[in-house]
């Protein structure tokens, strides 16, 4: 399976990431890993609208799991290259989604492209967009974090 | 072709108030600070060397009209808003009366609609108004914006001989010798889109449609309608954030989306139009300023498209 080379340079050591159920789009990629009662969803390449599908689907099951009371979701986008108005509604659907149960889904890790596409489509405002995955797991799940740094 | 915008706001006409007008006059005088501005000419060329396009103008808050000029041609007006009452207003004085004056709607919504009433060339006997479009309701529309109690002129006291011409999405028509062909977009109560070609140019007026970002068809059958045109005129009225959450199904688009659907087509132009009656000039700008930088950071190999706002009084040669 192809890695970006910048995936996890800045997360946290000492957990394995879970193999992918389904065949990898070429254009995207989705890796997880769990943290205490966190997940970190380290997402590569495109999302565009020959991959929104697939980002859709491997979403999903991760958000039936951001809840109130459930996981933590951290959408790491160090190795996103570029995200097209249709990725970005998938990304609204999946807050909406996890509004609605209570959960909590930041972002982190957006560099500069996809950066002012946040922010040209405003979508800056409807998440928290932190620098590194670090940060985000301090202000979202500060369990995680602990869980992590004693690992 | 010589598209000139006399209206430029969507939903509801706006006007720059006492406080806006005041603040471009503070930030004026503040950049001419001790610079001798000695004459209008030389005070005319400060505003326009030294002063942003909020500093020196204002969009403008007239409701939807675009006129398309042609040297010799009858005029052809894109929608009734209320702008086209300052169109009306330049012809009444106009030496080469009585004028043929063929018109195209996009849809039946009251902005789009409400300047006709104050159309004073509706009021000569001599001239002639067409109006087309795909609505069915092209006629009952504007004679009920003006029957009892809504206007104190009933359309049928209207002088000048008026004419209605439905027309039938995909096919293409000549209209005073400019092909136009309709396209159904997703609004409330239907609009429509149309591309004009004339002298190996075309032009889109594609207001009012809300593009359903979860169906690709959606946008392959738009970017096919758009292909190659030389200026798209397009729906940019909120943010996407906007579009795709608290104001979803409300038919309307972004700078986003527009700027995505005229690279997928390979268009020439891009004009932000419809814009949001809530929005100031500074805040219309940015829109225009972002979407100039989306097309800069996702541009790639492909040919520049230039970003344009639409603003009442632009005239821009196709």
């Amino acid at each position: 399976m192809p890695q970006n080379k910048a995936l996890g340079r800045d997360l946290p050591r000492g957990h394995e990431r879970t193999p992918l159920t389904t065949a990898p789009d070429p254009g995207m990629n989705i890796s997880d890993r769990r943290i205490s009662n966190a997940v970190v969803l380290e997402v590569t390449g495109r999302i565009d609208n020959d991959t929104c599908e697939a980002f859709r689907l491997r979403l999903a099951p991760f958000l039936r799991e951001c809840t109130g009371g459930g996981d933590r979701l951290v959408l790491d986008f160090t190795g996103v290259d570029y995200i097209s108005s249709v990725g970005l509604r998938v990304l609204m659907l999946a807050a909406k989604q996890a509004k609605k149960q209570g959960g909590t889904v930041v972002l982190a890790g957006l560099h500069s492209v996809v950066k002012e596409i946040f922010e040209i489509s405003r979508f800056d405002l409807v998440f928290q967009c932190f620098t590194s995955v670090r940060d985000a797991l301090a202000a979202a799940a500060p369990r995680a974090l602990a869980a992590s740094e004693r690992a | 072709m010589r598209v000139r915008f006399w209206g430029t706001r969507g939903s509801i006409p706006v006007a720059l108030d006492s406080a806006a007008l005041q603040a471009k006059l503070v930030e004026a005088l503040l950049k001419a600070s001790g610079k001798p501005l000695r004459s209008a000419a030389e005070a005319r060329q400060f505003i326009e060397r030294e002063l942003d396009f909020t500093g020196s103008h204002t969009f403008g808050g007239a409701s939807p009209c675009i006129e398309v000029e042609r040297p010799g041609a009858s005029p052809l007006i894109l929608d009734l808003g209320s702008g086209v009452r300052g169109l009306g207003a330049r012809d009444v004085g106009r030496a080469d009366r009585p004028r043929t004056y063929n018109v195209l709607m996009s849809h039946m919504h009251w902005d789009h609609i409400m300047g006709f009433p104050f159309f004073a060339p509706a009021y000569v006997a001599e001239n002639h108004i067409r109006i087309h479009g795909c609505h069915a309701e092209l006629e009952h529309a504007l004679r009920r914006q003006q029957a009892v109690p809504s206007y104190p002129v009933a359309f049928d006291r209207l002088s000048a001989r008026i004419e209605f011409v439905l027309l039938e999405p995909g096919r293409r028509y000549d209209i005073d010798g400019i092909a136009v062909t309709g396209m159904l977009q997703a609004h409330s109560g239907d609009s429509y889109a149309y591309r004009l070609e004339h002298g190996g140019k075309a032009l889109i007026y594609a207001t009012d449609s809300e593009h359903k970002l979860e169906d690709p068809r959606e946008s392959e059958a738009f970017a096919a309608f758009f292909r190659g045109a030389d200026m798209v005129i397009f729906d940019a009225m909120y943010s996407l954030a906007e579009a795709v959450s608290v104001k979803e199904d409300w038919g309307h688009s972004s700078n986003v989306v527009g700027v995505e659907l005229c690279q997928l087509a390979g268009a020439k132009h891009l004009v932000l139009f419809h814009h949001e009656p809530a929005y100031d000039d500074a805040a219309i700008a940015r829109i225009w300023r972002d979407a100039v930088r989306l097309e800069e950071i996702t541009r790639g190999e492909r040919a520049p498209l230039r970003v344009s706002a639409a603003y009442d009084g632009l005239e821009i040669d196709v």
